[in-house]
């Protein structure tokens, strides 16, 4: 009951907000109080979790009959894997509505789609049947279809289709990859399926299931060369949108490949692991370079994300193991890297939207000296950045530490090359945040003000939440090791961090 | 003949035979009352009665169980197969009705002869849906057709006789090309009884030969190709965009559902039970024919500028997905397991989720145009703040066709899409889903222009109560089976057991 109200209670105010309230000013307290609840609720549901954490076994699992003619369930729980997301989207979901306080194109319908994007995330996160999984997939896209075309920026319906018609793209395969599985189990049961499906005789060549399901994920991450959709979508989306693009919904896809990919087909994910390494390199580099060449603040952070999110697939693909012998911490990075680039991406998002705000311009050689004007928020981009880059005692530094370690042994030059990205990635940042915020005044910006305390709260959560990890990061890798040891124990592998 | 027969053939055949009094009092009544609101208010209070006589039918049935299903004249089967479809049918009829009052108010006249001529058009279906006879077949096609071309004609402008004489011609065309099928089939199996054709045509079953014999690959070919003019199939479809556009918005609704209905109604009872034997080769056909219909109808959609001829070329497509389960006729599940009847079940969920989502389109379409006047997608610009409740409906409407969820136009698509992936037509799911995100750009691009565009005119629209109760009952269902599709799964997946021997 209470994991189902983490679900819908979004869904619920959206349509409350849609169909009773009129006031502008009630309508955003009241999409404050709805995430607020939500977030409380996770904190509920995470005790829980910690409680009754038994190894192998989903915290406040629901299964109820829903399709009994074709075997779908209502079958809802979280384990390791998912806790941190779910905690992650309930974050982030309420810095999305303070950074859209500021809203006032048709608020009604904004919020309204904004709360009913969160249950479709939320929704992901938690389900354990594989329909349900595909319909709380595809129920993000006409939220985000509406928020992008209505309340973006630049070519923004371009963008919004562009995002829509590679997510369903991706989408179309994983279903017949989720049918195929079905027509060979005659179970749609994600808790059932790892052990069901090796002795299964499949009606589909495994490896090819394999890829169907994994392009859905690949898009959504998104993975060299199916990324083209990223920096449209997030640089045309309103701020607290790119906020939960960049921050939670990039998540479902590293999420996916870990529960669906590897959960279900652990010996097909070694078998191509090797392409999936060479794959995430490629997108760490290529969208590292790419960065440098930006010029519109709001592309550059989304470039990066290309580059950053190259990392999860690369501690994804540790998976196959040296001599047999498979180990959690690659995963658990990758996963570590999904939780800080959503907290740090979402930040930097935030800032840079606030930024576009007041000096109404993203083209980075017309900012500078941002610094005087408004010294809160340039701390926060600092800080922001240092973390985007890796900086011990920040989160940042813990994932991809953790990736890096996980891999070196499987794929060393692989891990070699990902490493050098870091280095890009310091020079972009660094150059970046020097050339927006420091150097000469100009004299346009002198008076634009600092951030309210409506702007600087979600940067604090934020800022927190960096650090929090960052200093003491066991908190969150055991959450996640406990999730990713069930996934990694069918291959035999081995749990316990360093 | 003893009148024990009679009265028992009446009472099986009493549906249509009510409904085609229905008919008849409508038009007596149109010569009588001068206020010609009431022949609405009669035809739709009027559908209660063979709706009720079908509840009683569908009682029966369920307590004599269905060793030998009540025939009449052997030619018509009255089972739980065919009195699904009538409910559907039933129902079409009551949603169109219930939304034609505006184009009539408009035409100003013969409105007693527009609601008759649907309801005799509706007796032809629910005929078809109970025929287990080839002539029978025939006939209740005449009965459904003549109406229809009727009424396409009935805006009485050009573009609307242009219609009416296209659907004249083709259905003229497809009756013949189907009737030479039948002759064929019957040269062959010495029977025009559906349920005897199979054992007429046992000795050819082994032949080596495709169909078992070139007559009867013929025979089949050309049945196929009389029964892809009523369903819309490429490459039988050239008159659906014109008469389609041509033809009154309340009629083209219901031609693209209920037709379609009728005529999967006949291709499952006659390719189930009658060409059993055969079903690997016009499984192909038809596997072929619906990739096309899908690719081609697709296709072409994405380029309209009038928002009905989008929707004829997405009827084409719809019915490209349909018959994906036509092709999944040949399920690996064992039979005796629940989902043995994945093919044809699929088809009926697909039919009724089909039939509300294009009505709920059509309602929206009609209610916008009958103001603004235009049929051009661009005058849809800023309909979401001027008419907000219809543009809802419509939206909701596009987004169960494209098959996002949570709409019946998903579970439909699931639905269909499970039967394929059961019968190993992996090559076939993968362009039934490509087509779906192909049509996601011209479905969505219609929300994009209500809810982004800049109105023309800030003019709020508004319709009456009638035709609003219709569109929120099927857009109601379209949600509903969107999300609780068990009900329906059951009753769709049993029905069809009649069409196993």
């Amino acid at each position: 009951m209470l994991l189902t109200s983490i679900i819908f209670l979004p869904m619920a105010g959206g349509l409350v907000i849609a169909l009773l309230l009129r006031e502008e000013k009630t309508i955003r307290l009241t999409a404050l109080a709805v995430t607020l609840l939500e977030l409380v609720l996770m904190g509920l549901a995470m005790l829980d979790f910690n409680r009754s954490r038994v190894p192998g076994e989903m915290a406040l699992e629901v299964n109820k009959e829903w399709i009994p003619y074709l075997n779908i369930n209502y079958h809802i729980g979280m384990d390791g894997l998912s806790v941190p997301l779910v905690a992650l989207a309930a974050i982030l979901g309420l810095c999305a509505v303070l950074a859209s306080w500021h809203v006032t194109l048709r608020v009604k319908e904004y919020f309204a789609w904004l709360l009913i994007l969160q249950t479709a995330v939320v929704g992901v996160f938690v389900s354990l049947d594989l329909v349900m999984f595909f319909i709380f997939w595809e129920l993000e896209l006409i939220p985000m279809y509406f928020l992008i075309s209505i309340w973006g920026s630049g070519r923004k319906e371009y963008s919004a289709m562009k995002f829509l018609v590679f997510t369903l793209l991706g989408s179309a395969f994983m279903l017949i990859g989720i049918l195929a599985v079905f027509f060979s189990t005659g179970t749609f049961n994600m808790i059932l399926l790892p052990e069901l499906l090796p002795a299964a005789d499949l009606v589909l060549p495994a490896g090819l299931v394999f890829w169907f399901i994994f392009i859905a994920f690949a898009v959504k991450l998104p993975v060299w060369p199916v990324h083209s959709w990223l920096p449209d979508a997030h640089t045309d989306a309103p701020t607290a949108v790119s906020v939960m693009l960049a921050g939670v919904l990039l998540k479902m896809g590293g999420y996916g490949m870990i529960r669906l990919g590897v959960g279900l087909f652990p010996r097909e994910a070694q078998e191509y692991a090797g392409v999936l390494a060479s794959i995430a390199v490629i997108s760490v580099l290529y969208g590292a370079v790419i960065t440098i060449r930006q010029t519109d603040l709001k592309r550059l952070v989304a470039f990066s994300s290309i580059s950053h999110m190259g990392y999860v697939l690369l501690g994804i693909s540790s998976i196959a193991g040296v001599n047999g012998v498979v180990s959690d911490v690659g995963l658990t990075g990758a996963a570590m890297q999904m939780f800080t680039h959503g907290t740090i991406t979402g930040l930097l998002f935030l800032v840079v939207g606030f930024i576009y705000e007041r000096a109404h311009t993203r083209y980075i050689p017309d900012l500078g000296g941002l610094v005087s004007s408004m010294p809160l928020v340039a701390v926060v981009f600092v800080i922001a950045g240092l973390a985007s880059l890796g900086l011990p005692s920040t989160s940042g530094f813990v994932g991809e530490l953790l990736v890096f370690v996980g891999t070196y042994d499987v794929w060393t030059i692989q891990t070699a090359l990902g490493v050098f990205g870091i280095v890009i990635t310091s020079g972009y940042i660094l150059w970046t945040v020097q050339r927006v915020m420091f150097g000469p005044t100009r004299d346009r910006f002198v008076d634009i003000g600092d951030a309210k305390l409506v702007d600087i709260a979600p940067m604090v959560l934020l800022v927190i939440t960096i650090f929090g990890v960052g200093l003491y990061p066991s908190l969150l890798t055991g959450i996640f090791d406990s999730g990713i040891s069930n996934i990694t124990q069918i291959i035999g592998g081995s749990a316990n961090l360093p | 003949m003893s009148t024990d027969i009679l009265i028992s053939n009446a009472i099986s055949l009493s549906p249509e035979l009510s409904l085609a009094a229905l008919g008849l009092l409508v038009i007596i009544l149109d010569l009588i009352v001068s206020k010609k609101t009431i022949l609405q208010t009669v035809s739709l209070v009027g559908l209660v009665i063979p709706a009720i006589l079908a509840v009683f039918l569908w009682n029966d049935i369920g307590n004599i169980t269905t060793e030998a299903p009540a025939d009449v004249f052997g030619t018509l089967a009255i089972d739980k197969f065919s009195l699904f479809f009538k409910f559907l049918i039933l129902i079409i009829l009551a949603l169109v009705i219930m939304s034609s009052g505006s184009f009539l108010d408009q035409l100003g006249r013969f409105k007693g002869e527009y609601y008759a001529l649907l309801i005799f058009s509706a007796t032809g279906m629910m005929l078809l849906a109970s025929t287990t006879e080839l002539i029978s077949i025939y006939v209740s096609l005449e009965l459904t057709a003549l109406p229809l071309v009727a009424l396409a004609a009935f805006g009485r402008d050009s573009r609307s006789t242009e219609s009416g004489i296209k659907l004249l011609i083709l259905s003229a065309i497809s009756s013949a090309i189907l009737l030479y099928g039948m002759v064929l089939v019957y040269g062959l199996s010495g029977t025009t009884h559906i349920s005897d054709i199979a054992d007429g045509l046992v000795s050819s079953v082994d032949s080596g030969i495709a169909f078992g014999s070139y007559g009867l690959m013929l025979g089949i070919i050309m049945i196929i190709a009389g029964f892809g003019f009523k369903i819309a199939s490429v490459p039988f479809h050239m008159w659906v965009p014109d008469v389609y556009e041509g033809a009154p918005s309340p009629i083209t609704a219901y031609l693209s559902v209920a037709s379609k209905a009728a005529g999967f109604a006949v291709i499952l009872r006659l390719f189930y039970v009658a060409f059993d034997n055969q079903s690997q080769d016009w499984s192909t056909v038809f596997a072929v024919l619906a990739a096309i219909s899908m690719t081609l109808g697709n296709l072409v959609a994405i380029n309209q500028a009038s928002v009905k001829r989008m929707l004829a070329y997405s009827t084409i497509a719809h019915a490209g997905y349909l018959m994906i389960g036509l092709a999944a006729v040949v399920s690996q599940i064992p039979e005796g397991s629940e989902l043995a009847h994945i093919g044809p079940g699929s088809i009926l969920f697909y039919l009724v989720a089909y039939a509300l989502t294009n009505l709920a389109a059509f309602f929206a379409i009609i209610a916008i145009t009958n103001h603004t006047g235009s049929e051009l997608i661009r005058d849809l610009a800023g309909m979401g703040r001027r008419t907000p409740l219809i543009a809802l409906i419509f939206a909701v409407a596009l987004i169960s066709l494209t098959g996002i969820p949570p709409t019946a136009g998903f579970m439909g698509k699931l639905f269909i899409f499970s039967a394929a992936v059961s019968s190993g037509l992996l090559w076939l799911v993968i362009i039934g889903v490509l087509n779906s995100v192909v049509s996601a750009y011209y479905y969505l691009r219609i929300i994009r222009f209500m809810y982004m565009a800049e109105p023309s005119s800030e003019e709020k629209i508004s319709s009456s109560i009638i035709p609003l109760t219709a569109m929120v009952i099927v857009t109601v269902g379209v949600i509903g089976f969107g999300v609780l599709p068990q009900p329906l799964f059951d009753l769709s997946s049993s029905v069809v057991s009649v069409l196993s021997p």
